[in-house]
């Protein structure tokens, strides 16, 4: 199976972790990812630059759309908000043809035309939906018994339901808990599970985006989570470097790794962690990495 | 069929003050709502349980409950569609981030002052028109789906940023800030959105979209928020760390076609905010030793070039 692949920012920016788990999990699985087709695309604009000029996010996702389409190959991404942003924009501009044919005039100057026909598709979704559960199953070296992992969707891949298909695709809403299940580890249901993890306003009010931080991993770790499991690299980076922060607030250790959806396959897949960049993480990941190499 | 109800139940006059669950099995049809199931358990069965509803149509805006953990109308839920496929109980708990008064009754006075404080309602000009001022119909259309609001406090209850901060304003109050902001009859905008851009304003929504996700109206709350975030930069309030961040945001795509992580919270806390800027380094130095950090050289994309000529053609447009 090929695809337009789009990695999105963080996961060439400040997640270079993702990425490399990204590659080394699609090869075991077959996941043959074209990088040039989208070599150019822009970013999402992540829902700021929405806040902006919707105008403008939607003509630069259109233009990622097109050159997609130009490859003929499906489109990949691995960012949960990516994937949310471009799926809310290929709502708009699919259903209405005037609103397209606006865009498309802009883009027609790179002599690009959007028509309609791309449908982005995380990783999550292409695991779960394009391969199956038992084809995953079916590649599994290592069986993660008894380990905890708690699935952190955050909110752009089950919000708004409409332009993400989940009525169409049910199975949307529980695909990370089959991707745990199915690596033969057992899930831990935590009341956040969909809820925002704080990153979109880090920065503007850093108290309450660690209280999230702080009320998901606490959650989380008390429900006896090994790690939190997560689809979208933003809120990796939340959970993540800012879980010192949440600790410092909430007056507690935490101590919870958060891992990328890809790096939990991986290490079903058998690939080693230092590939997958398991040892970059700002919680660490030793304690939980050095029980999984005398686990049975 | 049978129906099995798990309610949340709160007492004001028990003697502990906790909440606790009650079960209740129900003979209803396959026609029947959520609000037909509590209406037959209050008749029937346990004259105790509280509720609101008035309509029963999805008008009044009354009997906002959580359903399974999420907000909507008992009265236009269908207890088909909510029964959970394992068998268990359908859940129904008060409307979140408000005070219960009792069982599924919460009090909505939090709710109102926010309300208030959004001042919502037209106000004029200083010149009064000399007739009928006629909103052109254009206006009115893009108005409609906010004026739909209810009133009923679903997008309040799940809003993720009430749940951990009182102060912000919220979703509905938001939204309704949004309609009168947006009403070509009022031109009270300088002093609204002045107000809007402060702290517990436009600019403490997480974009987490439950708010879209729950109203039972179309009122998609947080779109609006998102338009007023615009028009408060539009109208020259660049000074919050939310501005910041996404005019920087759109520096770096402009230039380069993706972002440079480094430094976009650097401009989005404002180089000046020497508290921020000293809470930044610690995790600078976690993500320096962790070998976990963005590209020191930010590089530009392949096309930035093209990139750029859509930035300059659409903005031209605005």
């Amino acid at each position: 199976m090929k695809y337009a692949f789009y990695p999105g920012c963080v996961a060439r920016g400040a997640c270079p972790e993702l990425y490399s788990a990204t590659l080394e999990v699609c090869e075991i699985l077959g996941i043959e990812l074209d990088e040039q087709a989208l070599e150019g695309a822009a970013c999402t604009g992540a829902g700021v630059l929405q806040e902006k000029n919707l105008l403008l996010a939607d003509t630069l996702n259109a233009r990622t759309f097109a050159l997609a389409e130009k490859s003929g190959l499906p489109l990949m991404t691995i960012c949960s908000t990516c994937q949310g942003v471009m799926s809310q924009a290929n709502q708009r501009l699919t259903e209405d043809p005037e609103y397209l044919a606006k865009v498309n005039e802009t883009l027609a100057d790179e002599g690009l035309e959007y028509k309609g026909t791309i449908d982005p598709k995380h990783l999550l979704w292409i695991i779960a939906e394009d391969l199956g559960i038992d084809f995953l199953e079916s590649k599994i070296v290592r069986k993660l018994e008894g380990f905890k992992f708690a699935p952190f969707y955050g909110c752009y891949i089950v919000r708004p339901s409409k332009a993400l298909k989940l009525d169409e695709n049910p199975n949307r809403k529980q695909a990370l808990e089959q991707v745990i299940e199915t690596v033969g580890a057992e899930v831990v249901e935590f009341p956040g599970s969909t809820l925002c993890c704080g990153f979109p306003i880090l920065t503007i009010n850093p108290k309450n985006s660690q209280t999230m931080v702080a009320n998901h991993t606490i959650d989380a770790k008390d429900r006896g989570a090994d790690a939190m499991v997560t689809p979208c690299p933003l809120c990796h980076l939340n959970l993540d470097g800012y879980q010192p922060n949440a600790a410092a607030l909430a007056k507690r250790d935490i101590d919870l790794p958060i891992i990328h959806l890809p790096q939990l396959v991986g290490l079903a897949l058998g690939i080693a962690p230092e590939k997958m960049r398991l040892n970059k993480h700002l919680v660490s990941t030793k304690k939980l990495l050095s029980e999984l190499a005398v686990a049975p | 069929m049978e129906v099995n109800f798990k309610v949340q139940r709160f007492d004001p006059e028990s003697t502990d003050l906790v909440s606790h669950y009650q079960n209740y099995q129900v003979e209803m049809t396959e026609s029947s709502t959520v609000l037909d199931g509590l209406i037959k358990i209050r008749e029937e069965d346990d004259g105790t349980l509280s509720l609101r509803c008035s309509c029963r149509a999805a008008i009044c805006g009354s009997c906002a409950m959580r359903i399974n953990g999420e907000a909507g109308l008992a009265c236009n839920t269908k207890i088909v569609d909510v029964i959970p496929s394992d068998g268990s109980p359908i859940t129904i708990e008060p409307a979140g981030n408000l005070p219960v008064i009792k069982d599924l009754i919460v009090d909505f006075q939090p709710f109102w002052s926010k309300f208030k404080a959004v001042e919502p309602w037209l106000q004029p000009g200083e010149i009064e028109p000399e007739g009928e001022y006629l909103a052109p119909e254009e206006d009115m259309i893009h108005l409609a789906g906010v004026v739909s609001c209810i009133l009923c406090g679903a997008c309040v209850s799940d809003c993720t940023v009430l749940e951990v901060d009182d102060n912000f304003l919220g979703p509905a109050a938001l939204a309704k800030a949004y309609r009168f902001s947006r009403d070509p009859r009022d031109e009270s905008d300088n002093q609204r959105l002045a107000q809007l851009n402060q702290p517990g304003g436009v600019w403490d929504c997480t974009r987490c979209m439950k708010c879209v996700e729950v109203c039972p109206k179309g009122v998609d709350p947080m779109d609006r928020i998102m338009l007023l975030r615009e028009k408060v930069m539009d109208a020259g309030h660049n000074n919050t760390s939310g501005a910041r961040h996404a005019n920087a945001f759109a520096k770096f795509l402009k230039n380069s076609g993706w972002l440079d992580e480094l430094r976009l919270p650097v401009l989005s806390f404002g180089i000046f905010n020497i508290k921020a800027m000293i809470g930044l380094i610690p995790l600078g130095i976690r993500s320096q030793l962790a070998g976990k950090r963005p590209p020191i050289f930010h590089h530009k994309l392949s096309s930035a070039k093209e990139i750029k000529k859509i930035f300059e053609k659409v903005e031209s447009k605005k």
